[in-house]
């Protein structure tokens, strides 16, 4: 890659819109080039001084007013300002940006040999980090756990518990299939809030020698629980005390099928 | 579940399609006209346009389709009203782009009303993507449905965008070490 096709993907990857293998490109790029790595650093700083400094305009309460008039619904009470959407593409940007540095560290580490737990995690955290940047987040997408495990079917040589978690505060967005420590796993995705959560799911041919593990890997916290035979590995960004809570509901006698 | 029948039948979407992003519509207004009194009449205009075509709304993103009438009625106005500062974009990106030795400063120090009068200096479709992608978040897809046009062309006006805002910052920082 030169500098000139640099300097206009730069924008594209500072954005988070580039996918992964596009993004290690710039980064390898930016490594060994000082004037785009410049460049870099003064678009980030341009953006996070746009990003701080107070430049987008409210609504004043006039236009509230006569807007909420339209509907000839009397206006009994002014709209919370909560109402107003949270930036969630930001979040989703510096997620993607930092998972990208996450998979440049994994691709890194990789030669050096880490152990075999180690390369576990960093397989489940880069399939995580995957599936929020490709724009791959599931291939079925429901809500619906009757129509994401039978999606499955033919795709797996086992049958992965689906349950949605809604009523919890963990809704079911939808599944897909992985590919983990040399086989295809299934991935269930869950979202609490704007956190992805990513289940990744495997049979087990030692039920209950798998102790439960939590860990945090660059950010991101893992949990593991094996249930019936199958292990159960989930995967975000959320706090763990959280994803603990969403473990701890598949890994609850009766939930499971 | 089903939903609760016995209140009335809330007025179909107004809550939740509109109201909700009259702040977004109104900076994008605002960026767009330039001054509260048009960007007000604007904002007005569009909520009024958007729940008389409230039928056009197909689900999906309810800020992206508000923002894209937003965006065709400030055209539309400032058209009518400013015709002279509607200048063709292609004469103006050719000018401002590729300067070879590319400035690179820092914006660390950049307070907010250099930088408000540096964005309002940018030419309406790099003032546009760039309120839309820093202020409101959206990604290039749903800029590129707000201005219609290509996903491509999100990603240039974008980069233009940023590297005025770096051209006209070194020159104040020349200025004013």
């Amino acid at each position: 890659m030169n500098c000139a096709d640099l300097r206009l993907l730069l924008h594209a990857y500072s954005d988070g819109e580039l996918d992964l293998v596009r993004s290690l490109d710039v980064e390898q790029h930016l490594q060994t080039c000082a004037a785009c790595a410049a460049q870099n650093q003064s678009l980030r700083s341009l953006r996070s001084a746009l990003r701080s400094a107070p430049l987008a305009y409210a609504a004043p309460p006039s236009l509230r007013q006569k807007v909420r008039q339209l509907n000839r619904e009397p206006a009994d009470s002014p709209p919370p300002e909560s109402l107003r959407q949270p930036r969630a593409p930001w979040l989703w940007q510096w997620l993607a940006f930092g998972a990208t540095a996450a998979a440049v560290l994994i691709l890194a580490l990789r030669p050096v040999g880490p152990a075999p737990g180690d390369l576990l995690a960093d397989e489940l955290v880069s399939g995580h980090v995957r599936s929020l940047m490709a724009g791959h987040l599931t291939d079925v997408q429901s809500s619906d756990q009757h129509t994401v495990k039978p999606w499955f079917n033919g795709k797996l040589d086992f049958a992965p518990t689906v349950k949605d978690f809604a009523a919890q505060g963990f809704p079911l967005v939808g599944g897909r299939l992985d590919y983990l420590q040399g086989r295809a796993v299934s991935a269930l995705v869950y979202r609490r809030n704007q956190h992805v959560i990513n289940v990744f799911v495997w049979p087990t041919d030692r039920p209950g020698a798998g102790q439960p593990v939590a860990e945090n890997r660059r950010g991101f916290n893992l949990i593991s629980r094996d249930v019936d035979h199958l292990h159960y590995w989930l995967v975000s960004d959320l706090n763990p005390t959280e994803l603990s809570q969403l473990a701890d509901l598949i890994g609850k006698p009766g939930t499971a099928p | 579940m089903g939903p609760s029948v016995s209140a009335p039948e809330p007025p179909a979407g107004f809550e939740q399609v509109v109201l909700p992003h009259l702040d977004a519509a109104y900076n994008l207004a605002r960026w767009l006209a330039g001054n509260d009194h048009d960007a007000e009449d604007i904002a007005q205009e569009a909520c009024a346009r958007a729940w008389q075509f409230r039928g056009g709304y197909r689900g999906g993103d309810s800020r992206a389709w508000l923002l894209a009438i937003v965006r065709n009625t400030a055209y539309t106005w400032l058209k009518k009203n400013r015709s002279r500062i509607m200048v063709p974009l292609e004469d103006q990106e050719v000018a401002a782009v590729e300067d070879a030795t590319a400035s690179a400063p820092d914006f660390h120090n950049a307070d907010a009303a250099m930088l408000r009068a540096a964005v309002e200096e940018l030419p309406l479709e790099f003032r546009e993507a760039l309120v839309l992608r820093e202020l409101e978040g959206l990604s290039y897809k749903e800029i590129a449905d707000v201005a219609e046009v290509p996903l491509g062309t999100v990603m240039s006006r974008l980069a233009r965008a940023r590297r005025q805002l770096q051209i006209i910052f070194q020159r104040k920082g020349e200025v004013n070490p």
